[in-house]
């Protein structure tokens, strides 16, 4: 028996490459490609084919990816919704905040050449904007109008009000803490009796929106286990649908790498535009909703207006959902493709 | 080119389908390996290309010991065996072309490469004018021949082939064979499974004959000297 030098290198070993082989008449010149940025060009190749075939093959069956692409949007918007709504109601917070109040009740037996030193000295401190007197007399009739009790009022025989100076905070004081640190400076003048920041509302509603804010985590670690399964599943049937194919590639040689490649390219399509889906759900959500709630502002003279993602937040929201597509077409992968194997 | 050394499969279910087989088959050698359906030619088969190890004894490929191979390096091994299917194995998703070009894909291949090794296995099997059909509009003759230009189209130095002739018409069957031959004229080693006896006995190659999972015969083939049961009629 002839033994050829090419044909007897048969070890197994990791370079695919064999650059001379036995003399076979008809294959013409045998090209040696063995050297690293031919075999690292062709991986590319392999890559970028591999990417564009698994894309082709779902747009090939445009209704059932249609499908799972709406699936993995809905799931990717309904957080994201409700995280915009979180963003927005946060600036309408700060903004009424910027405008905090602080209520300045005065001595009863203050002079009221003492009230005005003070008013003059509050409304010079580059933290107060505004400092309103209003006297016990104002109040009361104030307060008669506006409460109904006018009548029990008048039996009382001396004003029980106290002078009040009403400030409005700088914008630069934009936190409650900040605010509060004002209040206790303010307190601390002879004639100032009590001072009030009319904030707990504010505090309420910052506890509000932290509780909202994890509620939406928790929605969008959900839903995002809930994309997991669901390409996970959808991987799974392709997978087994393309049986046969995988049984043949692993016949004459393929690596797992190789096999897992077009479904983990799969997955990754499913995830990305499935998370371009949902900002498109998103943006039509809030095109929808940002006229009344334009009206409403206007009602309430706030040049409040709805904001959407920024750029940078959008990418991130695609990204995570291709990589959720990635991740659960891993598991999917991991978990059936070692069990196809020739017979 | 392959070695079996005290060779014997046992699957979990206890059926023992080698028992004790030792052969060698050297490099560019041809040798038809037969039985009855069921003597343990697949096994065999699939003891060589890794798709079953074995209960007891070793499996050398060229010096290598397959026992040494762990599942990463299966791959690598299988890129130089060719196999050849009794049903082809053909992806009908895809032209005649692409078909064979897998092995190539699979190896990492450059693409002008790939084109010009696929259309010389097509030249050689004589479908170089078909490659851009889907192989399901071929007839069966000819679908075999694809799935031999696939197993080729490497340039393995051992061709494996299961049964490659058992849907195929003497004609044809004996086309096939002459293929196999061409192969081995340029020093590839191959192992053909077959119990075709009319076919094998023309060739008059050497034979390993399975029965019951036993080594009952290595040699050429003559009447006297291998008969695993009556032959009939038909199969001649």
């Amino acid at each position: 028996m002839a033994v050829n030098k090419g044909a007897s290198r048969i070890a197994a070993r990791p370079e695919p490459a064999r650059a001379s082989s036995h003399k076979n008449n008809t294959a013409g010149a045998s090209v040696s490609r063995s050297n690293t940025s031919d075999r690292i060009s062709s991986y590319l190749a392999h890559h970028r084919v591999t990417a564009l075939s698994s894309l082709q093959r779902l747009l090939a069956t445009p209704l059932q990816s249609l499908l799972t692409w709406l699936v993995i949007a809905i799931a990717i918007a309904l957080p994201a919704i409700f995280y915009v709504g979180l963003q927005n109601v946060q600036a309408l917070g700060s903004g009424w905040q910027a405008s905090g109040q602080i209520s300045v009740f005065i001595h009863k037996r203050a002079r009221p050449q003492a009230i005005q030193m003070l008013q003059a000295k509050l409304l010079a401190t580059p933290d107060i904007s505004s400092a309103i007197y209003v006297s016990p007399e104002q109040a009361l009739a104030e307060f008669s109008l506006s409460s109904g009790f006018g009548n029990a009022l008048d039996t009382l025989d001396d004003n029980p009000l106290p002078p009040v100076l009403l400030l409005e905070a700088a914008v630069s004081v934009s936190s409650p803490e900040q605010l509060k640190a004002l209040a206790l400076q303010i307190s601390t003048e002879p004639i100032v009796d009590d001072v009030m920041i009319d904030m707990q509302w504010l505090e309420r509603l910052y506890q509000l929106l932290a509780l909202g804010q994890r509620a939406v985590l928790a929605l969008a670690l959900f839903l995002a286990l809930g994309v997991l399964l669901a390409v996970g599943n959808t991987i799974r049937l392709a997978i087994e649908s393309r049986r046969d194919e995988i049984v043949v590639v692993k016949m004459v040689g393929a690596t797992n790498a190789f096999v897992r490649r077009p479904f983990l390219y799969t997955g990754f399509w499913y995830g990305c535009i499935g998370g371009l889906l949902a900002l498109l759900l998103l943006a039509v959500a809030l095109f929808w909703l940002s006229e009344p709630v334009a009206r409403l502002a206007d009602l309430y003279q706030s040049e409040f207006r709805l904001q959407g993602l920024d750029a940078f937040v959008s990418f991130k929201l695609v990204l995570a959902s291709s990589l959720l597509g990635l991740f659960g077409s891993w598991i999917a992968v991991s978990r059936h493709l070692y069990q196809i194997e020739p017979r | 080119m392959i070695r079996f050394d005290s060779v014997s499969k046992r699957y979990p279910n206890g059926f023992d389908a080698l028992t004790q087989v030792n052969f060698e088959l050297a490099a560019g050698e041809m040798a038809f390996l037969t039985g009855h359906s069921g003597a343990g030619k697949s096994t065999l088969l699939k003891l060589i290309t890794l798709i079953e190890r074995p209960t007891s004894g070793q499996v050398f490929i060229n010096g290598q010991n397959l026992n040494r191979i762990n599942s990463g390096q299966i791959p690598y091994l299988r890129r130089n065996i060719g196999v050849v299917f009794q049903n082809h194995q053909l992806l009908f998703d895809r032209s005649v072309f692409d078909n064979v070009a897998l092995p190539l894909q699979i190896a990492g291949y450059q693409r002008a490469e790939v084109g010009r090794r696929v259309r010389a296995a097509l030249d050689k099997v004589g479908l170089l004018n078909k490659e851009k059909q889907n192989p399901i509009a071929l007839s069966g003759g000819e679908q075999q021949r694809v799935g031999i230009a696939r197993a080729v189209v490497n340039k393995p130095p051992l061709l494996l082939a299961d049964e490659p002739t058992g849907n195929l018409d003497p004609q044809l069957s004996a086309e096939i064979m002459q293929l196999f031959q061409e192969f081995q004229d340029v020093g590839v080693g191959v192992l053909i499974a077959s119990h075709d006896l009319g076919l094998i006995k023309r060739m008059n190659k050497r034979v390993l004959g399975l029965s019951e999972g036993e080594l009952v015969h290595d040699g050429l083939l003559t009447a006297a000297s291998y008969a695993p049961r009556p032959v009939t009629e038909t199969e001649l």
